[in-house]
């Protein structure tokens, strides 16, 4: 934790209300968000509960399993899940923009600009938490390789049509939360934490409720005592005032109220079952729905408050303006989902189980630079963060107080002024260390040169100057000018380009084999009990 | 002094033959070489690359760093003057070492294609992993392979037919900024070690180990070995008279000063301060770090080793302050430039990786702090801070280290797949610990 969140969370417990660790918003809110609050069901992985689902906040939709266990009922969830998020995330893949990409003539191996089609905005999910973008995942690995009677008449349990796609889609937004600064999916517990600081630990900050009694305390309330009953306040009989945000239920809802609620179905359905004539089919088949129903609102009674709390959260983040660049990142959103539309068209299989040797580096590869731009944004982007880069040493604000022209030694001079610049701040400031600062949205690049006796520093000014003798106008910085110079770089290098998957060297195990089936663990006298 | 039974030459001579031996003459597509600290690692890769470049089979030399890269340009040049050499870098202005210019056999460029045909070429992972559209190499050297990642060896993999891989296993792991655990368990995680991905793909190939370690002193070897490599044991080079470190001036009786005295006696040090819970550039132990090596300097320090028989003196340049954090690096600088020291190497345990001193002194990684991270408990870290001095290293820390390491046993999640690698570093931090607690002086400054 750096030392000025340190700071604003000790600010925090002392004024009992989150402090702001931002002045504009990182992340891209969309318009028309989707927001997805999940439940699943205790005891048993990827059985899903329930789902609160929709973009209007007013009017979710309220999936529920009424017996979690019971295969069928679950793919009839997974098939309303389908209907409710693909129509809108099919919204978006036809209002499309042109764009060029540079790709690899395979004929000449030239690199040579194509005309694509970039989707002009992209479909964004929100989750209320960490927990359920992990279940999103799940939910899409789950799917994503199951067969419809329609791909393969013979399967023996065949999914609902629109099923495996769904979880292709999970899959990708899954997979795209991944990388830094992507807003693509969403937990709204990140966004708020990105935002503010509160006076608790990260841990509890992943608690929606709490988080948001610190950010938005009840009038007349400190965040902690707030925070606190958020977390722990439970009514007379025993259930938690502020539900947690999932997809894990508590445990005192699962015992008292949805498990015998569970049983009453069950029986219900046993009963209608075993009904020996149509009267008494209609009876039980009244009985059964009313215990559906009753299922139905207890689930809501779990749900309802975290969509509220999400909505609010994103009412709290929209309320900033959003930082320059943020634009400049929901762009790569758009080409990642514009990608996977394209994939999906094209008819290609789902996203393989493991990635092979060259994927795992190339994705770990762009995160890195993901989150090293990321970093370099948001310091640029907003004051308040440069000011944390600031006191680590890693940039500083300082005023011009002298300017030398010097010229580089070569056939050619160029120009290479001096800067004086005289700071407060404390950089790591080395012989040959480069300092950046931001010229008409471009980083300019300096090199420092030695410290005067006064503790000013000179600063050797490097490009961006033109290509004349003299420097172009307004590329140098004058004498009065209050600038900011940071000792990262601003923008990424491209790194090296792998080998492709079919020519993976023989130190990572040579080219992936589709041929190879994998076999299962071979059993050893340790898996004997 | 050196025991009958154990002969540290002869030791080590049979462990290189062996090496090149199977490096040269051998069929296997790789070698890996585990060297522990200061086991002469360089001098076998140079050896190794003048052998291989002796038997006409081209070579390309693949090393982290372009400090490493030169060092290892000089050296191949010191050994071989007449060898040519080719020194790929990047199009950066000051790509290398200017001592580099004064070598005539030494071409350089940033270009692969303007070195073809030399006998030898070196770069770094990063520069090579740009090199596209040339005839592989028949032979590459991998150098600090166990600091190199997996997605690195992957993009220059395809430039060599076979590979010698030299590294040190307990040294800091290569690491990433972003979470990887997706991948953890798979034998080509990209995040993970070079070698380890290696080993897993090919578990036939040979692996050697060189055993003996030239740098440690007699007094640090054990320990190192002990903490550090359980399983692969090593021995120190020198017995235990062999180094010798004196002062000109008696102690004053401070707490810098008999901290001095003991690390010269024992060859550890280990100044406490009061237990205190402290930001990471906690102020008095900088300071007292710093005031140990104003001591060090203002003593007349004079250091006896196997390498000259008069008392060679203890200058700025033979001493090194290591350092968890960058920060904590910029204070320790700071505050010995307000005693008036200059020239001593101050750097975190990261850049002072493969470097030699006399002595060191180390700011403790977890000195001071209310928690113990799995940065801070890193083996590698500790293991890199605690061998890089060929006669004596003083912890300054802050009490209550045992304490800390008590309350916060390792908790990292079991990852399936995952070599666990031993020891891990809340038993290493035990280990060297509870060693340095029988050098200790308190002291409240």
């Amino acid at each position: 934790m750096s030392l000025i969140s340190t700071l604003a969370r000790l600010e925090a417990v002392e004024s009992g209300r989150a402090q702001p660790l931002a002045t504009v918003r990182h992340r891209h809110v969309a318009e028309r968000p989707l927001v997805l609050v999940p439940l699943t069901t205790a005891g048993e992985a990827g059985a899903p509960l329930g789902a609160l689902v929709g973009t209007d906040r007013e009017e979710p939709r309220l999936l529920v399993v009424p017996q979690p266990r019971d295969r069928d009922l679950r793919f009839a969830f997974l098939a309303d899940l389908a209907e409710a998020v693909l129509p809108y995330v099919e919204d978006f893949a036809d209002d499309v923009e042109a764009a060029e990409r540079s790709e690899t003539d395979p004929e000449t191996g030239k690199k040579v600009k194509v005309e694509v089609e970039l989707c002009a905005d992209a479909p964004q999910l929100v989750v209320p938490g960490r927990a359920g973008v992990e279940y999103v995942r799940l939910l899409g690995r789950s799917m994503r390789f199951r067969r419809t009677a329609e791909q393969d008449p013979e399967t023996p349990f065949p999914a609902p049509p629109r099923v495996p796609l769904l979880g292709r889609w999970l899959t990708h937004y899954g997979e795209r939360a991944r990388v830094p600064g992507s807003s693509l999916l969403l937990a709204a517990t990140d966004l708020l934490n990105r935002h503010w600081a509160t006076g608790q630990s990260s841990l509890e900050d992943q608690h929606l409720g709490a988080l948001l009694a610190w950010i938005d305390p009840p009038e007349g309330a400190s965040g902690a005592e707030a925070a606190l009953r958020a977390e722990l306040g439970r009514d007379r009989d025993g259930q938690l005032l502020c539900p947690p945000a999932g997809p894990a239920t508590d445990p005192a809802f699962d015992n008292r109220l949805l498990a015998p609620a569970v049983e009453r179905y069950d029986r219900a359905r046993h009963a209608l079952a075993s009904a020996e004539d149509g009267e008494a089919a209609d009876e039980r088949l009244g009985d059964l729905h009313r215990a559906e129903r009753e299922i139905r609102r207890l689930v809501l009674t779990q749900l309802r408050p975290t969509w509220h709390a999400v909505w609010r959260a994103l009412d709290l983040v929209r309320a900033l303006p959003p930082g320059p660049r943020v634009a400049d990142r929901w762009t790569r959103d758009r080409w990642s989902f514009t990608g996977h539309r394209d994939r999906v068209r094209a008819g290609e299989p789902p996203q393989p189980r493991r990635d092979d040797a060259v994927t795992a580096a190339n994705k770990l590869a762009a995160r890195e630079s993901a989150q090293t731009q990321l970093e370099a944004q948001e310091a640029l982007d907003d004051p308040l963060v440069m000011a944390g880069r600031r006191l680590t040493g890693e940039a500083f604000v300082g005023e011009v107080v002298e300017v030398t022209m010097a010229w580089s030694e070569s056939k050619r001079p160029a120009p290479r002024p001096l800067l004086t610049v005289r700071t407060d701040d404390l950089p790591h400031l080395a012989e040959g260390v480069k300092a950046y600062r931001s010229l008409e949205g471009k980083p300019q690049t300096a090199q420092f040169v030695r410290y005067e006796d006064d503790g000013s520093l000179v600063l050797r000014v490097l490009d961006r100057m033109g290509r004349g003798r003299e420097p172009a106008e307004g590329s140098v910085p004058e004498k009065g000018d209050r600038l900011v110079w940071t000792l990262f770089e601003h923008d990424q290098r491209v790194g090296p380009k792998l080998p492709d998957p079919e020519e993976t060297p023989w130190t990572h195990g040579g080219p992936p084999r589709a041929d190879a089936t994998e076999s299962p663990d071979p059993v050893t006298p340790e898996d004997l009990l | 002094m050196t025991s009958v039974a154990f002969d540290p030459s002869a030791e080590a001579a049979r462990a290189t033959r062996e090496i090149l031996d199977d490096t040269l003459r051998g069929d296997a597509r790789g070698v890996v070489v585990d060297s522990p600290p200061g086991a002469g690692k360089s001098t076998l890769v140079v050896r190794a690359a003048l052998e291989l470049a002796a038997a006409g089979r081209p070579l390309m030399v693949v090393a982290q760093t372009n400090a490493q890269v030169d060092d290892l340009v000089l050296r191949l040049a010191e050994k071989e003057p007449e060898l040519p050499v080719g020194r790929l870098h990047s199009n950066d202005p000051d790509p290398y070492d200017k001592a580099l210019d004064d070598l005539g056999n030494v071409r350089k460029s940033a270009r692969a294609a303007d070195l073809a045909g030399l006998d030898v070429v070196i770069s770094t992972a990063a520069k090579w992993a740009h090199v596209k559209g040339v005839e592989p190499w028949g032979h590459a050297i991998v150098d600090e392979a166990y600091q190199m990642r997996s997605d690195a060896l992957l993009a220059v993999a395809g430039l060599f037919e076979r590979a010698l891989f030299v590294g040190d296993p307990g040294q800091l792991d290569p690491f990433s900024v972003v979470g990887s655990d997706q991948w953890a368990g798979l034998s080509y995680d990209p995040s993970a070690s070079a070698v380890s991905t290696l080993l897993a793909h090919n578990p036939e190939l040979p692996q050697h180990r060189l055993p003996v370690s030239w740098r440690l002193p007699a007094s640090a070897a054990p320990l190192v070995s002990h903490a550090f490599y359980p399983y692969t044991p090593f021995r120190s080079g020198t017995g235990p008279g062999d180094r010798r470190l004196s002062f000109g001036v008696p102690s004053d009786g401070s707490g810098p000063d008999r901290v001095l005295d003991e690390a010269a006696e024992s060859g550890w040090g280990l100044l406490e301060l009061p237990a205190r819970h402290t930001p990471r550039t906690d102020p008095e132990a900088v300071r007292a770090v710093a005031l140990v090596v104003r001591r060090l300097l203002d003593r007349g320090g004079a250091a006896v080793s196997e390498r000259s028989a008069d008392p060679v003196p203890l200058t700025p340049d033979r001493i090194a302050v290591g350092t968890a954090h960058r920060d904590q690096a910029a204070a320790v600088r700071a505050a010995l430039a307000e005693l008036g020291v200059g020239g001593v190497t101050v750097d975190t345990a990261n850049r002072l990786q493969g470097r030699e001193y006399d002595v060191t002194v180390v700011l403790h990684p977890l000195s001071g702090r209310p928690d113990a991270t799995a940065f801070h408990l890193e083996t590698g870290r500790l293991c890199v801070l605690a061998s890089r001095h060929r006669h004596a290293c003083v912890v300054v820390c802050r009490a209550g280290v045992a304490e800390l390491l008590d309350e916060h046993p390792s908790t990292e999640p079991v990852q399936l797949g995952v070599t666990v690698k031993f020891p891990d570093g809340w038993e290493a931090n035990h280990a060297v610990l509870s060693h340095l607690s029988e050098h200790r002086v308190t002291w409240s400054p």
